[in-house]
Formats: C-alpha cells, structure tokens, sequence
C-alpha cells in the first residue's frame, strides 16, 4: 500500500473515531440530564434514604424467627424451634401448591393463545397487514395493562379465589410471549415454508411444518422463563384476593404476625431458585431431543 | 399430446427487468437444462411457473389451462402438479426423513390430522416405497439435520415425488453437493424424467452436467432467452457469452 493512501486511510477513520466519540459523549450528556430532571421530579433525597434504613432493619430483625440453637430440632410446642416457627407449614404447603398451580395453568393457557396470536402478529408470515396490526395492538394491551389491575378486576367480578389470579396472568402472559415468540417468527429463515408454499400446502401446514421446528427451542425457553416470572407473579396477586400463598402473605403482613412473615418469603424463594434449576434442565432436555 | 407453454412472460422487480419477454413451449417427458450466469433470471422463472410469485405480464399455460390467474383451491392444486426442490433442499431439518417426505401431501390431501403428523398408512407406505428407490429406506426415522447433503437432497426428491407431479422444477439442485453427489442427484432425476415420463426443468450452474444429462438446453441472459435447442447445437462462443467468461 502506498504512503498517500495509508495516510488517507488513517485520517479517514480517526475521522469516524472522532464523530464516535462525539456521539458518545452527547449520549452520556442526555442521560446525566434526564437522570437529574427524573430524581428533581420524584422529589429523590439523599437523606431520607439515610433516614430511613435503620427502620428498614428493624423490620427485618422484627420478622426474624426467634431460633435457639439448643432446641432448634424441639417440636412445635417448645419456643425457639423450627417446627415452632414453621407451626403452620401444611397451610403454607397447600397454599404454595395452589400459587405453583396457579402458575402452571396460566402459564400453559397463556403460552398456547400467545403461540396462536404470535403467527398473526409477525410480520414475515402473517397473512395479512390488517391482522398484523390489529392483533399486534391487542397484544400490546394485554401486557401493558399490569395484572394486578386485571387481578383486581376478578376478583371484583368472580369473587375472592385462585381463579381470578389465574384469569389474570393468562392474560398478561398471552400479551408478554405473544410479543416474544412474534420476534422469534421474524428472525426465522422462511426456506422451509417456501417449499411447503411450492407443494400447495396451505398458510397453516406452512406455520406447522415450516416455522415451528425452527422456533420451538427458542419459544420453550420464553416460556420457562415466563414460567418463572408467573410463579412471582401469582404470589404478588394473592395480596388483592385472588388466591395462593399472597392472601396468606397479606394476611400476617397486615396482623403483624411477625414470624409468619419471614417463615413464608422463605418457603417463596426455596420455592423460585428450585424452579429456576429445574426449568434449566428441562429446557436442556426439551432442546435436545424434542423434534416437534 | 401435453405440454406447458410460456408465452411473452415478463417479470419486473421494483428497478430491474428479471424475465423480459419470453416464450417457451416444452412437452410433457423433455428434460429441459436452463443454463446461464446468476441473475440471469433462472430462479425466478422457475418461481414463476410454480406461481410462488405473480408475473408481471404475460401468459403460462398447461394443457391449455392458463395458470396466471388461477386461484385459491386450484392454485394449490396447481402447484402440487408441479412439483420444486431447491439449491438449499429447503427441509424440517428437526424433524424426521419420512415426516419431511409425507410432507409432500399437504398440498395434494390437506387434513387436520396430519398437523399432528398422523398421516395415513398408505401415504406412509408411498413415502418408504420413494425413499427405497432412493436408497434412503434405512434413514427414513433420522433427523434430517443429521443426513449429508446428498442425502437431504434426495430426501427432498421423495417428497416431491409424493405431490404425484407431473412436471418437477428443480432450482439448482446440486449447486450445494460435492462432484460425487452431485451425480447421484442427477441420475435420481434424470431416471424420474426417463422412468416416470415426468417433465423436468432444471437450473443448473454447470455446463458440463447440463450437456449430459438434458435433451434440451435453454439458454438465459438477463432475462432474455439467448439459446434454445439440443446441447450439440449449442456452439463454444454462444456458451462464452452466455457465461461472460471473456468479461470476468
């Protein structure tokens, strides 16, 4: 390469280095603004945050389970055990297992409608632009509205119960994935469905045959994750009455039953990161072998 | 006797002219070799007459029945009548080799049930009997992810032969496979042509294999029909132009 060329070369992309970096710094500037206009706004200080922690931890300490080292294996009757503080471990056990339930169901309903709306919703393959777009707002309304609102709603109209909750999630859950699996549809290579289109094969043969081997290890793992997000979900929702292990939650919160507090959040993470090593090998196990 | 007629077919992209005005007429049991450079609008004839998309102007006809504007139910029809395997074999690759090949019905014999891939026990039966003649029955519950170009080809092969075609479009079916499987296909297709009396139009990137295997070669140059005859009559300097070979 000749010298006037090399030097050209590299004026050129210091050039392009420099704008970058411009770029960059006019990028940094907009947040630090708005990062000053949004905490002005919501009123942020500094030492209301201090102020507040000690009482923080005195919540904490007060949740505390009231455990003696020398009689933690003693039976329920005897202060400072474990059985002591888990006195009412079936309840929880059977309510969790309603949350857990809650979950699953909305979770598999919410999967099959987002599955269904998210071949509408995608625009490679929908069959039309009017549906494109119509099923594209829906979706946008069924996740942008939160759930508690939709739970709160239910519950008003079905009475206080699981039901409720599960109505709820389904359908946050249905506008979330819709989202989701219609971006995964986008990015698929159409090859497939071309040959099925050259056979005569209809646009729903295309979609079985053509889209969802390609996807479904992509969408499976959505819907573990969704999975996830809903058994958090379906616990939060118990608080305005739509079943589950947050009713019980909402309950000693507001009695102040101390202990009870923290014996529950316990059995809910136990609960989460169980889940979460599971559904990892699940979705191994899914992948690899599944040909759907 | 039946014969697929091509008559002043024009095909515009948004800017270019891919097919301009041309005119074929090939009968039923020709092998026919299109033969020229990419973008000379090879691939896209061959869409056109599957109808994977509409021309522009211009007519194509089968047994006398225009194909242009038919539609619906009949379009389907039409184009499991004829009959397409790609460059890129286009398959289920997470799926199985008979699964892909029962495939082959959904346009011919659409039901419900086969959405869940239970098909009926004859069509499974024409599905082995295909891929035996390929020498594929003892792949037939492989992956076709697993199976070797050559393989998956001919497995796309068995599932056009499932459409009972009776013309088959092949898209450059070998430029993807080594020169040894590049001859297996080609006998697979040429023997289809031969046994079964199944019109074949064929894309082919190679001179060599096009003079071989077809009876008849039709030259393409941007869009425009430049050769049209036996393979003997095709002269060195009208095979230079048609691939630029002076130019690149």
């Amino acid at each position: 390469m000749n010298d006037s060329l090399l030097k050209r070369h590299i004026t050129i992309y210091s050039e392009q280095l420099r704008s970058r970096r411009l770029w960059n710094i006019f990028i940094i500037l907009i947040f630090a603004v708005s990062f000053f206009m949004s905490s002005s706004i919501i009123d942020f200080n500094l030492s209301q945050i201090i102020d507040g922690f000690p009482r923080l931890s005195d919540y904490i300490v007060k949740i505390l389970p009231n455990l003696d080292i020398n009689l933690i294996l003693e039976n329920s009757k005897t202060e400072g055990s474990i059985q002591y503080w888990y006195f009412n471990f079936k309840k929880y056990a059977a309510l969790l297992y309603e949350t857990f339930n809650m979950a699953v169901l909305a979770t598999l309903m919410g999967f099959i409608f987002a599955l269904i709306l998210s071949f509408l919703s995608a625009k490679n393959i929908t069959p039309n632009i009017y549906s494109y777009h119509l099923v594209k707002r829906i979706l946008e309304f069924l996740r942008g509205v939160p759930e508690i609102i939709f739970a709160i709603l239910f519950v008003w109209a079905l009475g206080v119960g699981p039901l409720a909750g599960i109505i709820a999630i389904t359908i946050h859950t249905t506008g979330a994935l819709g989202k989701l699996f219609s971006e995964v549809h986008e990015n698929a290579d159409l090859k497939t469905c071309e040959a099925i289109r050259s056979h005569g094969g209809n646009w729903v043969s295309e979609m079985r045959y053509g889209i969802i081997p390609k996807v479904l290890p992509n969408i499976i793992s959505y819907a573990l994750l969704r999975f996830e997000i809903n058994i958090r979900a379906s616990t939060v929702i118990g608080f305005v009455g739509a079943g589950g292990i947050g009713q019980e939650l909402y309950l000693v919160i507001n009695f102040n039953y101390y202990e009870e507090v923290s014996a529950i959040i316990l059995l809910i993470i136990l609960t989460v990161i169980t889940i979460d090593i599971s559904s990892g090998r699940i979705r191994q196990k899914i992948i690899g072998e599944m040909g759907v | 006797m039946a014969s697929l007629e091509i008559n002043s077919l024009v095909k515009k992209f948004s800017e270019t002219t891919a097919i301009n005005d041309i005119s074929i007429r090939i009968l039923d049991g020709e092998m026919v070799g299109i033969i020229g450079k990419s973008g000379a609008g090879k691939s896209t004839l061959m869409r056109l007459i599957n109808r994977l998309i509409e021309p522009t102007s211009g007519s194509i006809a089968y047994n006398g029945i225009e194909i242009t504007s038919l539609k619906g139910k009949n379009l389907k029809q039409w184009r499991s009548k004829c009959a397409m395997i790609f460059q890129q074999f286009n398959l289920i690759d997470r799926l199985d080799v008979l699964t892909n090949v029962l495939s082959g019905t959904l346009g011919i014999n659409f039901k419900l049930l086969k959405l869940l891939k239970i098909y009926s026990k004859k069509e499974k039966i024409e599905a082995l009997t295909y891929l035996n003649n390929l020498d594929l029955s003892d792949k037939a519950l492989q992956r076709v992810g697993t199976l070797s170009g050559g393989q998956q080809q001919r497995v796309a092969i068995a599932r056009a032969m499932m459409q009972n075609p009776s013309i088959l479009l092949a898209d450059e079916p070998i430029s993807s496979l080594d020169p040894k499987n590049s001859k297996v296909v080609m006998d697979d297709i040429k023997k289809i042509n031969k046994q079964d009396g199944i019109m074949v139009i064929c894309n082919l990137h190679s001179l060599e294999i096009a003079k071989e295997y077809c009876d008849r070669l039709i030259g393409l140059s941007d869009g425009k029909i430049v050769f049209d005859g036996h393979p003997s009559s095709l002269t060195k300097e009208l095979a230079e132009q048609l691939y630029d070979l002076e130019n690149e």
